[in-house]
C-alpha cells in the first residue's frame, strides 16, 4: 500500500472525523465546566482554593485519569480539526470570486482562527499556572495558590490575553455546542434555534465565568 | 431588488440596460472574467433569457457564444447552475436560475455570473461545469433494489402520511448542486443527505439502509467533496428549501450504519469452539 492509498484508506470518512471532533469536543467543554466551578472558590477565599488545589493533588491517579482523557481528547480534536481543515479548503477549490454569505455565523466562520488562538492560550496557561516556568517574575509559591493567582493577574497584559482567550473561547463554544448536536443527529428544525440559544449562553457562562477572576484582580477586588 | 408585490401594470414592459462579468474558461484552460454591455432586457425575462439574449448578440459579433447549462427552464431539473453576484441561482431564495427573473435586478447594474465553484466540479467550459461527481454518489447507493416487472399492488406496504411526506419533501432535491456551490467547505452533504433521507425512511429503503449510507458518504469522500462544519449556506441557498435535517439525520444514520457493521454477526460458531 503507498503512502497516499493509506492517506485515503487508514482515516476515517468525512463524518467520522466530524464524530470524533464532536466527542472530543464534548469532553473539552465539560472540563471546562468543572475547571471554572473550581476556580470560582477562589471567591471563598485563599482558605478554600488552596484546600481544593490540594485535594486535587492528594488524588494523583484521579488527577492523571482526568488529565489522560484530556491530553487524548486534545489531540483528537486538533487532529480531526486540521484534516477537516485542509480538505475543505482544497475541496472548495477557491470560491467564487464573489463570495456571499447568507447563514453562516461569525462564530463558524471563524472556529479554525479561534482554536488556533486558544491553543496558543492553553499552552501559555499551563507554562503560567501548572507548570509555572514564565511570567511569575521568579517567585515561588509552593502550595499558595491564591497568591500565586493574585500575582499572576496581578499583570495586565496576562490578565488582558487571559480575557480575550476566554472570549474567543465563548465564540468557539457557541458554534462547537451546536455543531456536536447536529453531528450527532440530534437537531431538527424545531430545535435548531433553540440548541444554538443553549450554545450560546452555556459559552457565555464558561467565558463569564472564568473572566470574572482576573477583572476582580485588576479591580482590586481579590487581594 | 423589486419586490412582485411592488410592480406597476405598465412595469412589465419595463428593460434594463446591464453589464455583466461573466466566466470564460476553455475546455483544459485557465479562466477569466470578460465584461459584456447589454442593452434591451426586458424585465419580464429570466435570467436564462437574458443570457440567450448576450449569446445571439455575440452570434451578431461573429464571437463564441457563452456555454451554459439548462433544460426544463421550469425550475425542476436542476440543470442551471450559475452563480449569480457571489449566490447560486442568484438572490432571491427558493427559485433556480430559469425562474429568476430580471426584474431583480437594477438598470445599469454589474452582475458577475460565475460557474459553480468546487473541486469535485470541474469547470467544462465557461459556466458549465461537471456534475458527474452527483451521479458517482447516486450510483453507489441512490437506489432501491427491486424485482422490475408488473408493477406491485399499491397498499402491500402501508407507509403512514408523516413518513411519505418527509420523504417527499427530502425527495424535492433536484441534484443541482448549489449546496456544493455555495458551502465553504465545498460539501456534499445536503444533497447525500437529501437522496439518503428519501430512501432510508421508506420501508422500500430499509434493506439496503446501512450499505446505502455507508458506500454513499464513501464515494461522496472519494470523488473530492468537502466536510460539513454546520455553515449552514446550502440551507440557506437551497432553491427547494431542504434543511440542514437532512444532514443531521445523515450522522445519526452513519453512526448506526458504522455501530452495526462494527458489531455485526460474525457467523456461526466453528467446531473446536473458536
Amino acid at each position: 500500500m503507498s503512502a497516499s492509498s493509506c492517506y485515503k484508506n487508514c482515516q476515517p470518512a468525512s463524518i467520522g472525523k466530524k464524530i470524533i471532533m464532536a466527542f472530543s469536543g464534548l469532553v473539552l467543554a465539560g472540563f471546562v465546566f468543572g475547571h471554572m466551578i473550581g476556580n470560582l472558590t477562589v471567591f471563598k477565599g485563599a482558605a478554600a482554593i488552596n484546600e481544593y488545589a490540594e485535594w486535587l493533588h492528594a488524588h494523583p491517579g484521579l488527577l492523571w485519569v482526568a488529565r489522560s482523557v484530556l491530553i487524548v481528547s486534545v489531540i483528537a480534536h486538533i487532529w480531526s480539526g486540521v484534516l477537516l481543515t485542509i480538505e475543505n479548503r482544497i475541496a472548495r477549490a477557491g470560491g467564487p470570486a464573489v463570495e456571499v454569505t447568507r447563514q453562516a455565523s461569525l462564530s463558524s466562520r471563524t472556529m479554525p482562527y479561534s482554536g488556533v488562538i486558544i491553543l496558543a492560550f492553553i499552552v501559555f496557561h499551563l507554562l503560567h499556572f501548572t507548570f509555572r516556568k514564565i511570567a511569575l517574575g521568579g517567585q515561588e509559591f509552593g502550595a499558595d495558590v491564591y497568591k500565586m493567582i493574585i500575582a499572576g493577574f496581578s499583570q495586565p497584559a496576562v490578565a488582558f490575553f487571559y480575557i480575550a482567550s476566554m472570549i474567543l473561547l465563548c465564540l468557539h463554544l457557541s458554534h462547537g455546542i451546536s455543531s456536536v448536536f447536529q453531528t450527532l443527529g440530534l437537531r431538527n428544525q424545531r430545535w435548531r434555534g433553540r440548541l444554538d440559544v443553549v450554545a450560546t449562553i452555556y459559552g457565555w457562562v464558561i467565558a463569564l465565568g472564568f473572566i470574572s477572576i482576573p477583572l476582580a484582580v485588576l479591580l482590586g477586588q481579590l487581594k | 431588488m423589486v419586490k412582485p408585490s411592488e410592480q406597476s401594470s405598465h412595469d412589465s414592459e419595463r428593460t434594463l440596460a446591464l453589464r455583466l462579468r461573466v466566466w470564460r474558461q476553455l475546455r483544459g484552460g485557465e479562466g477569466h472574467f470578460e465584461e459584456y454591455s447589454l442593452a434591451a432586457v426586458p424585465v419580464s425575462a429570466s435570467f436564462l433569457e437574458m443570457m440567450d439574449m448576450l449569446n445571439e448578440q455575440l452570434i451578431r459579433e461573429g464571437k463564441d457564444t457563452i456555454a451554459f447549462d439548462h433544460d426544463c427552464r421550469e425550475g425542476i431539473c436542476g440543470m442551471c447552475s450559475m452563480t449569480i453576484n457571489g449566490m447560486p441561482h442568484g438572490p432571491i431564495p427558493g427559485v433556480t436560475t430559469c425562474q429568476l427573473h430580471m426584474r431583480n435586478f437594477r438598470d445599469g447594474e454589474t452582475i458577475t455570473v460565475e460557474p459553480w465553484r468546487a473541486r469535485a466540479f470541474p469547470v467544462l467550459k465557461d459556466l458549465a461545469v461537471n456534475r458527474s461527481a452527483f451521479d458517482k454518489v447516486i450510483q453507489a447507493g441512490g437506489f432501491i433494489t427491486v424485482r422490475t416487472g408488473s408493477a406491485p399492488e399499491a397498499n402491500n406496504t402501508l407507509i403512514p402520511k408523516s413518513i411519505a411526506d418527509e420523504a417527499m419533501d427530502a425527495a424535492e432535491c433536484i441534484g443541482c448542486g448549489a449546496c456544493v456551490a455555495s458551502c465553504k467547505n465545498g460539501s456534499a452533504m445536503l444533497f447525500v443527505g437529501a437522496k439518503i433521507n428519501h430512501l432510508n425512511i421508506l420501508p422500500q429503503g430499509q434493506p439496503e439502509r446501512e450499505r446505502r449510507t455507508l458506500a454513499m458518504v464513501k464515494t461522496m469522500d472519494d470523488v473530492g467533496f468537502g466536510n460539513c462544519t454546520n455553515y449552514g449556506e446550502c440551507q440557506a441557498h437551497c432553491p427547494k428549501g431542504i434543511t440542514l435535517d437532512v444532514i443531521a439525520k445523515l450522522n445519526r444514520d452513519y453512526l448506526r450504519a458504522r455501530v452495526k457493521d462494527f458489531f455485526s454477526s460474525t457467523g456461526k460458531a466453528r467446531k473446536g469452539g473458536e
